[in-house]
């Protein structure tokens, strides 16, 4: 398949388009999807862009086929995507957890809306978080990013198809309706400066070759489809060989080493951004557009002379509980805004509730949480004697 | 007896032996994963021998081949074809074909799996992927339960008979799958029995030839689950049965390829037909190119 395709220079575009061009520049030629608003942009733009640089946009009969159709061409060795909402990303999970379970790299951009269920279409919300976390059934773990800008659809589209393939484990970008729907500023940068990370290939010939013996850092080297290896893959619990082995002690070894090989990587997956933490007092843990409103209240709060900071989750899972803990030392409270009833905040009370109080701000979804409320809730707990 | 109790038993017998001389299919084999696990007299191993057979007169280049199963005793040949096989969820081994035969033009894909799989849960698959008419062969073992959960009642139980979930007989009609499998624009739709073993295996051999989207149902006994609940005796009557009852009738009107069970059993080539696929729709009006002859040998 041709390569490039990279729309090197200034754009202004909205978050869906900027996640298509993410992709491609990352080397995605497979996109399979199914429409739904507010992710139905990436979906158009797919369409238009990836016959462009010899890909194949298809759409299937619904998310189920979407996901499983990704996974097929992700087995032939390209890089492949899927982007969806709430209703969809629900369909998804079935397929997300043989992804998981046989290793297999793709991306899957889900922007969010409100819901239970078709619930307020089309405005955002934030309400997918634990979804994304163990959404699957079965006991695993798994790579989410949360973009809160067009120019962050594009810079963690490309990072996620890198995760995707470095630690072999589906990445989810969990955006939503604002970031998918905004227009902004978007630079791409020439191809060269842009870093791509490919799925490593077995060298060892095929007789003595073990599928899923991990490597060293407990990801697998994994043949493509065609590479004649004639390997079996299933979603079945299996051994080295890629056998189904039905007993407790293959369940314990393949589960441990599909949660050990994120857990022992989190360095290198996990990304945070701090902001007016050194002298800190209160701190506010945000991500997504959430972090956006989150920015201006601590701004604003920084105007009043009141000590806040700001920790933006880049990488929501796995959780960046070893910084928030940190931080968590450091400060009286935290606040957690976000458009749902609380989902990451679970999280962070998880980590932090030993050692500062923890806050929620919530939305329920249909607008995103005005800076303001954020700024009020810093100022009262900022007062407070106690946390 | 039990499976278990039989296999545990035939690996006793296995101890101390020597090996085994080699068998003619080993290299298409994953040898060191024998014994199966389907039951005695299950016609999956026919079929599954019928595959076999036709991939070796095919001459494929076993390389360039996957097969693709979704879930249930049929699912499990994925299992045992030493071809880079994907055993994948239940009902979604089309989508998920559709995924690596479009990104993967080279690679011939085979899809077997139940009846169950393919047209209950995977039913909404099947019918798009016909119409796309996405280049692959999907063959179902049609044993009119489903046999890995018990025998319960599936899309191809026949109205009246027993399942552990229809115990007093099944209240529906079943779909005839070669019907639908023409009406939703497949290339190629034949339907055999677990007797018809040549037949089969040329009809598959066919199939694989054959551009686009190949369908062959095959009917096969599961004396374990389906066949003692309906008396019908052991596998071998099931057989006889099927051999009593079946008729051949090439290049009918898929309509009229009834399944009765009372009546007569319709096998045969029903459908060869040519219609461009998914792929040369996508060169053509997508892409604006023109359409290669066989692009999938091109692609090699």
């Amino acid at each position: 398949m041709r390569s490039g395709g990279v729309k090197t220079g200034v754009h202004f575009m909205n978050g869906d388009f900027a996640c298509c061009e993410g992709a491609i520049a990352a080397g995605c030629r497979f996109f399979a999807g199914y429409p739904i608003t507010p992710a139905t942009e990436i979906a158009e733009r797919m369409a238009a862009r990836l016959p462009q640089v010899g890909g194949i946009y298809i759409q299937m009969e619904d998310e189920i086929a979407s996901m499983a159709a990704i996974l097929g061409a992700s087995w032939g060795g390209v890089k492949a995507m899927t982007s969806t909402s709430g209703p969809g990303f629900s369909l998804m999970m079935e397929n997300i957890g043989l992804a998981i379970c046989t290793e297999t790299p793709c991306v899957v951009c889900n922007v969010q809306r409100a819901g239970p269920s078709t619930g307020l279409p089309t405005h955002v919300a934030q309400g997918d978080m634990m979804q994304a976390r163990w959404g699957s059934h079965g006991h695993y773990e798994i790579i989410a990013l949360s973009p809160s800008s067009p120019q962050e659809m594009f810079d963690m589209t490309i990072r996620a198809f890198n995760l995707s393939e470095e630690f072999r484990v589906p990445v989810l970008i969990m955006a939503d309706e604002v970031v998918g729907h905004m227009n902004e500023r978007v630079v791409i940068p020439p191809p060269e400066e842009i870093e791509i990370v490919n799925r490593r290939k077995p060298t060892v010939s095929p007789h003595d070759y073990l599928p899923y013996r991990p490597g060293p850092d407990g990801v697998p080297i994994l043949p493509d489809c065609g590479d004649g290896y004639r390997i079996h893959v299933t979603g079945l619990t299996h051994d080295e060989r890629g056998y189904p082995v039905m007993n407790a002690e293959t369940q314990a070894q393949m589960v441990e080493r599909i949660v050990n090989k994120i857990q022992r990587n989190k360095e290198k997956i996990v990304k945070t951004r701090e902001f007016y933490l050194d002298d800190a007092q209160v701190a506010v843990v945000a991500y997504g557009i959430s972090f956006r409103s989150a920015r201006s209240a601590v701004e604003m709060a920084r105007e009043a002379g009141v000590r806040a900071g700001l920790i933006k989750l880049d990488t929501v899972w796995p959780f960046p509980e070893d910084l928030i803990r940190a931080v968590a030392k450091t400060v009286k409270a935290i606040i957690v805004p976000e458009i749902n009833a609380g989902q990451m905040v679970r999280e962070v009370e998880r980590v932090a509730a030993a050692h500062a109080g923890v806050h929620l701000v919530s939305h329920y979804g249909g607008g995103i949480i005005k800076p303001d409320r954020i700024w009020r809730t810093i100022r009262s707990v900022a007062k407070r004697k106690r946390r | 007896m039990a499976y278990h109790k039989i296999r545990s038993k035939e690996e006793e017998k296995m101890k101390g032996k020597k090996a085994l001389p080699p068998h003619p299919m080993d290299d298409l084999l994953r040898v060191d994963r024998i014994p199966h696990i389907w039951c005695p007299g299950c016609g999956i191993g026919t079929v599954f021998s019928g595959i076999l057979s036709a991939i070796k007169k095919s001459e494929l280049d076993l390389n360039r081949l996957a097969m693709v199963s979704g879930i249930g005793c049929t699912g499990r040949m994925a299992g045992y074809i030493k071809v880079d096989s994907f055993h994948t969820t239940h009902g979604r081994a089309i989508p998920f074909a559709t995924g690596l035969k479009l990104a993967r033009p080279d690679i011939k894909v085979i899809v077997a799996s139940g009846d169950g799989d393919l047209f209950a849960i995977g039913g909404n698959h099947f019918i798009h992927a016909a119409r796309r008419n996405v280049d692959m062969t999907v063959i179902c073992v049609n044993n009119l339960n489903y046999g890995m959960t018990g025998g319960q009642q599936a899309p191809s139980t026949p109205l009246g008979f027993r399942t552990t979930t229809t115990p007093e007989g099944s209240p529906e009609e079943p779909f005839n799958f070669s019907y639908l499998a023409y009406a939703c624009g497949a290339v190629y739709v034949a339907r055999w029995t677990a007797l018809h073993i040549r037949l089969l295996t040329n009809s598959i051999a066919e199939a694989l030839q054959k551009k686009g989207f190949s369908f062959i149902e095959v009917l096969a006994p599961c004396p374990s689950a389906f066949g003692r609940r309906n008396r019908m005796g052991s596998a071998l009557d099931t057989l006889k049965f099927y051999h009593d009852r079946s008729v051949i009738k090439n290049e009918i009107d898929p309509q009229k390829a009834v399944i009765d069970f009372s009546g007569e059993i319709v096998v045969g080539k029903f459908v060869d037909r040519d219609r461009p696929t998914f792929s040369d729709y996508y060169r053509t009006i997508v892409c604006h190119e023109g359409v290669e002859e066989n692009s999938a040998e091109a692609a090699k």
